[in-house]
């Protein structure tokens, strides 16, 4: 065996050495991927600043009375988005009403109970309900689920729930209940995956004792999964509620878009916040107007962060933070 | 004892009940959630497949009233504004991910980065919308596919960036360090090195990012506006197939309402295929044999 005289480099060591100090073009990839990575603090910076500014007319003109006040007259030039925050609300209440119990109980089977070979198939299912684009449910719902609502559901719920106040009045169809209704099934899918993440994440020993315990499955459920994972089924939850409050188009389509009036019944027709948005913007009639509505924009942006960042943390507590300790 | 014996088992009984009483809550309310995902595409199929026709991809709008016509401008509308969001989302997403992977690793920066990526991937399309109605379009003074672009691309980016970065922590060290070992610079290592065995889970991601956003209504409303007739000029209005959908759905003529299905189908067929073939992808175990 020969070995290659030290002062004649190898041929990688020249191939390499033409190419230069790599010190200089490594700390640039660096910084520019650094760059990147900061750029998401800038868009969140740069929406805050474009909508406070878009709405400095009306936060100066309202101020906090802007929210309180329930007259929306933009004829007049008054501006009140109580309705909206109501519609809101109440939309995004009726929806987690319907979609908590069933994600969870989705979430439930398709974890605990279903044989394996289901479990793939249903759990894309579910992801399919979520890449349905919001604009596609709000076509099914106008020319499908209004009119069975109208037929069939909402005389029903008239009949036996009519003396709580909550249904009464004329049955259109479209209203507040069909838009939660469209909402939930909106976000049922978000809310049962990460219900399901959570509960996945729960250590089987948590399970193995406390069916050794003799306990039923039921009860293994709830004792030994659903109370170990309810801080992460919380927070699912309200990531399931801060995408209620800012969906747009299906509610829009399904809501009735009207702000006459805070009605108690949830078959009156109403108005959302980003529905007020997605239908009076384009054809806003006056500076106070577009601004009004860029300050109902600016609102929601400001709930759903908050929203979400909570959402988050709980959830994260959960699936990042050490894993429940087994006693 | 006997007593004793008597009341344990209507102890057990009730548990029993109990049980199967919640198993079969379980069960229905799976059944109720499969329901509906079954009717919306029965009916769109249904729908859809009744109305679709040549001339809804080679055919511009009919003016107001007319039978007739198509939804071919808002087809190539739809694929303008997606390449502009594409172009914008895509590479700042893979390099904030690469960050994260590659450079923050369990840093304070890199979490908060994280963190501000969910909370903005939570932020409603509509928002984004007028945020940028307010930047671009109000600057500008015109409706343009730009500005609708741009909004798009933005609500790209956190998924890409999240999607990518636990692809990439996904690539073993020992891969690096070979490329390392080999004296190859840090940054070709990530691009050449690491990027590429990633590369099936960050493109799975990307296609992700775009099912997501090829439906957006919102963002668009009050930024490509939406048109009736043929433009690929990404200065002017254009027309999307989102739009096109919300706006004929809301139509009181028949004709048009049967193109708002032909346009949902034709959206939905498309994002299922984009969502189904990540689903192929990623259970195939392509990354496994990476990992």
């Amino acid at each position: 065996m020969t070995v290659p005289p030290a002062d004649k480099p190898s041929e990688a060591r020249t191939w390499l050495t033409s190419r230069g100090n790599s010190s200089l073009s490594d700390r640039a990839f660096r910084w520019l991927m650094l760059l990147c990575a900061l750029s998401i603090f800038g868009i969140v910076a740069l929406i805050a600043t474009s909508l406070v500014q878009g709405s400095k007319l009306t936060l100066g003109l309202f101020g906090w009375k802007f929210f309180l006040s329930s007259g929306w007259d933009p004829i007049n030039g008054n501006f009140g988005a109580l309705p909206f925050i109501y519609g809101t609300l109440v939309t995004s209440a009726v929806s987690l009403v319907i979609a908590v119990p069933l994600a969870v109980g989705v979430a439930i089977f398709i974890t605990e109970m279903c044989p394996k070979m289901l479990r793939g198939p249903l759990a894309f299912l579910t992801e399919l309900l979520a890449a349905i684009p919001s604009v596609v449910y709000g076509l099914w719902g106008v020319f499908v689920l209004v009119p069975l609502l109208r037929q069939y559901v909402n005389p029903a719920l008239m009949k036996t729930l009519g003396w709580t106040g909550l249904f009464q009045g004329p049955n259109l169809g479209i209203g507040m209940f069909a838009a939660g209704v469209i909402l939930a099934i909106m976000i049922l899918p978000i809310i049962s995956s990460l219900t399901r993440e959570v509960m996945i994440a729960v250590p089987y020993t948590q399970r193995e004792a406390v069916l050794a315990l003799g306990a039923t499955r039921w009860e293994m459920i709830r004792m030994g999964v659903l109370r170990n994972a309810r801080i992460g089924i919380v927070g699912s939850v309200i990531l399931g509620l801060g995408r209620a409050l800012g969906e747009t188009m299906a509610v829009t389509m399904v809501i009735g878009n009207s702000a006459a009036s805070i009605s108690k019944s949830l078959l009156a027709p109403g108005y959302s916040m980003a529905s007020v948005i997605a239908n009076e913007f384009s054809e806003a009639t006056s500076d106070t107007h577009t601004s009004a509505l860029i300050e109902i924009g600016l609102a929601l942006f400001i709930i759903t962060i908050l929203v979400n960042a909570l959402a988050r943390l709980l959830v994260w507590a959960v699936t990042r933070g050490a894993p429940p300790r087994v006693a | 004892m006997p007593n004793e014996y008597r009341v344990s088992t209507a102890n057990r009984m009730r548990r029993m009940a109990t049980n199967h009483l919640a198993s079969g809550l379980a069960v229905l309310s799976t059944i109720l959630v499969v329901a509906p995902l079954v009717a919306i595409f029965g009916y769109l199929l249904f729908k859809g497949a009744s109305s679709l026709n040549l001339a809804f991809f080679t055919k511009t709008p009919a003016p107001e009233g007319a039978t007739g016509g198509g939804m071919a401008n808002a087809i190539v509308g739809s694929g303008i504004l997606l390449a502009v969001a594409s172009a914008i989302g895509v590479p700042v997403g893979i390099a904030a991910g690469i960050f994260l992977a590659e450079f923050g690793r369990g840093g304070k920066l890199a979490n908060l980065v994280r963190f501000t990526a969910d909370v903005l991937n939570g932020v409603p399309s509509i928002v984004m919308g007028i945020a940028m109605y307010a930047l671009i379009v109000a600057r500008q003074k015109h409706y343009s596919a730009l500005a609708g672009g741009v909004a798009l691309g933005i609500m790209m980016i956190p998924t890409i960036t999240r999607t990518s970065e636990e692809m990439l922590l996904m690539v073993p060290h020992a891969i690096r360090e070979a490329a390392l070992g080999l004296g190859v610079p840090n940054w070709r290592s990530v691009l050449s090195i690491t990027l590429r065995t990633a590369s099936p889970g960050v493109i799975t991601g990307c296609m992700l990012a775009f099912a997501r956003i090829a439906g957006e209504t919102a963002p668009l409303l009050f930024t490509a506006l939406g048109s009736q007739f043929w433009s690929v000029d990404v200065n002017q209005p254009i027309a999307a197939l989102p739009l096109q959908i919300y706006v004929y759905a809301a139509s009181p003529y028949e004709d048009q309402i049967r193109q708002a299905w032909a346009g949902a189908l034709v959206l939905i067929v498309l994002i299922v295929g984009a969502v189904s073939l990540v689903r192929y992808v990623t259970t195939r175990g392509v990354l496994k044999g990476a990992s």
